[in-house]
């Protein structure tokens, strides 16, 4: 079973309000490391055969058109993460 | 024969997709300025000759891709999206706002409200276009109060496309005093370039009817500021 990954964040221009949320929060739990963050989504697409080249063009259009708005949102990486362990 | 008999024979079609919530208050305010409301439903590519469509408020699959990110690719908004570009009146509130700018029959898009919280208010507007489809009943910079209630209401675009829509007047309603949720300039509704298609976040439909509106100075619960924007299109209708 082939799986790919799509990762999507706001743009860096678009207020991330979950992101500042978080940002906020983390400080007052006694993490003072980190001075921004930003949320964003990651899908995990599988397929039952291996990823192949199409498999992986459908999955950037799919990415481009239904996963991600391109107008507050960027797609960040759409990979073939069939070995990847972590991810399972 | 009667402005109210031509009225009466406009047919407002309103959308319910999975998780719409406010299509039965869509309708209710259609058939109180005197139109007869059609119920059209997502799955069905048919508009069934409607004369102008609403896409109300909810969360339309949930909203758990993004706010009305599912809806667009619904059978009835293939059809809707070419009736729209042809001309036909779109009235879209909140999550049909969300809807018309993921089928980019409006530009921009929303995000979650700036505080984070759930906002449900009654909202002062200022009506900033009285030209189009849906707000030619209202005067222009007139006030008007209506529910406001959203997670994602935060409009966003980028500034060629917010000097665009100012400059060619494109913003339909703007939020009176303090901005509750972060909107670009305070944007709380706007038009397509022919006029025909209408986005907002606040509720007209929910200030249509005294006794289950907002506060007015006839009294609590007595504010009808929403009812102009369904008499208006009934009256495009007429007239087109």
């Amino acid at each position: 079973m082939g799986r790919v990954v799509v990762d999507v964040m706001p743009k860096p221009e678009i207020l991330d309000p979950q992101g500042k949320a978080v940002a906020g929060a983390l400080p007052r739990l006694g993490f003072t490391q980190f001075s921004s963050v930003r949320q964003g989504k990651r899908f995990e697409l599988e397929v039952d055969g291996p990823v192949t080249a199409e498999v992986l063009a459908a999955a950037r259009e799919a990415a481009e058109h239904v996963l991600s708005n391109p107008i507050i949102e960027d797609v960040v990486t759409v990979f073939d993460a069939s070995d990847d362990v972590a991810a399972g | 024969m009667s402005d109210t008999q031509h009225l009466g024979g406009a047919r407002i079609g309103v959308v319910t997709f999975p998780g719409t919530l406010d299509d039965r208050d869509a309708a209710r305010a259609v058939r109180l300025a005197g139109g007869i409301a059609v119920p059209l439903w997502h799955a069905d590519a048919d508009l069934h000759g409607v004369d102008a469509v609403v896409l109300p408020g909810g969360f339309s699959y949930g909203d758990y891709l993004r706010a009305g990110a599912i809806s667009r690719f619904a059978p009835v908004m293939e059809t809707l999206v070419d009736a729209a570009n042809g001309g036909l009146p779109v009235l879209g509130i909140c999550n049909g706002f969300q809807i018309l700018t993921e089928a980019h029959l409006l530009p921009g898009s929303m995000v979650k409200n700036d505080g984070l919280a759930f906002l449900c208010t009654e909202q002062t507007l200022v009506v900033e276009n009285a030209t189009t489809a849906w707000t030619r009943d209202y005067t222009q910079g007139e006030q008007i109060t209506v529910p406001l209630k959203n997670q994602d209401g935060q409009f966003v675009a980028d500034e060629h496309t917010l000097d665009e829509l100012e400059g060619e007047g494109r913003v339909v309603v703007r939020y009176a005093g303090a901005n509750p949720n972060g909107s670009r300039r305070g944007i709380a509704g706007i038009t397509n370039a022919a006029g025909n298609v209408v986005g907002l976040m606040p509720h007209p439909e929910h200030a249509v009817e005294s006794g289950f509106g907002t506060a007015a100075v006839q009294g609590p619960r007595a504010g009808t500021d929403g009812l102009k924007f369904f008499t208006s299109v009934l009256g495009s209708l007429v007239r087109a």
